[in-house]
């Protein structure tokens, strides 16, 4: 799996570099985000810019990675949502969990 | 076979490496539709779901995740109406019996047959001979 990884003023972004985030790959993006709150580091921002397509098993990669920043007492976030996936967010709820920003940029500053 | 029947019948192996496979051929398929007039795209991503989720669903659960095996799948479009069989070959399981996702609680797992669910008009889940078929209808209009 294709994820670029980056961080800014604290924060670990995870750039999700693929067309899919489904159950071929996702289980890569949920250890590599357990590896980086294992590190102690307590603020991830996940970006979605290139993910066309999410299936429940992507969703269950970032509900593991929500899970985790909490029991280490830190903060997930996501940015750069498309249309379609967003809409599978809402058809399971989820935009209600996670902190959804329009662009990098602004989840950035909202940390 | 009616003229303007479409029927696509594919066979892949266990593996999740072919899910954008199928998937695309799902998002093909609803691109071709000459008479849909509904939002492609939409009809597009939704197909390319459910035959993922249905094709995980074949491979994790009912076929054992055993790479040997085969998943086939039969897509069949007839006038307005879709049908998509995911055929397997392992113990099966009771789709009744999966219950709806608590929203309120954080799972990581659980939300593939509610999704299904939500985008076909019916689902339905049993035997035939040497292992069972997921079916999923919908009407396209």
């Amino acid at each position: 799996m294709n994820l670029q990884t980056e961080t800014r003023n604290d924060i670990v972004v995870i750039y999700v570099k693929e067309e899919r985030l489904d159950a071929h790959n996702s289980g890569e993006l949920k250890i590599e985000v357990q590896r980086i709150f294992e590190e102690g580091k307590k603020n991830v921002l996940i970006d979605l810019k290139d993910v066309r397509f999410i299936d429940s098993s992507g969703l269950g990669a970032l509900v593991s990675g929500f899970k985790n920043a909490i029991s280490h007492q830190g903060i997930l976030k996501l940015s750069s949502l498309q249309s379609q996936v967003r809409s599978m967010f809402e058809l399971t709820r989820l935009h209600r969990v996670f902190e959804i920003f329009s662009s990098t940029a602004e989840a950035l500053d909202n940390f | 076979m009616d003229k303007n029947e479409i029927e696509v019948d594919i066979k892949v192996p266990n593996q999740t490496r072919y899910l954008s496979l199928i998937g695309r051929i799902g998002e093909d398929i609803a691109k071709e539709l000459v008479k849909y007039t509904g939002d492609r795209e939409t009809l597009a991503y939704h197909l390319n779901l459910v035959l993922t989720e249905a094709m995980v669903n074949a491979i994790k659960h009912a076929n054992t995740s055993d790479p040997d095996k085969m998943v086939h799948i039969v897509i069949n479009i007839c006038e307005d109406d879709l049908t998509i069989k995911v055929y397997d070959f392992g113990q099966g399981f009771d789709i009744n019996t999966i219950p709806v996702p608590n929203f309120e609680e954080l799972e990581d797992r659980g939300r593939g047959i509610y999704m299904i669910k939500s985008l076909m008009d019916s689902v339905s889940y049993r035997k035939v001979c040497d292992g069972n078929v997921l079916e999923m209808k919908k009407r396209l209009q």
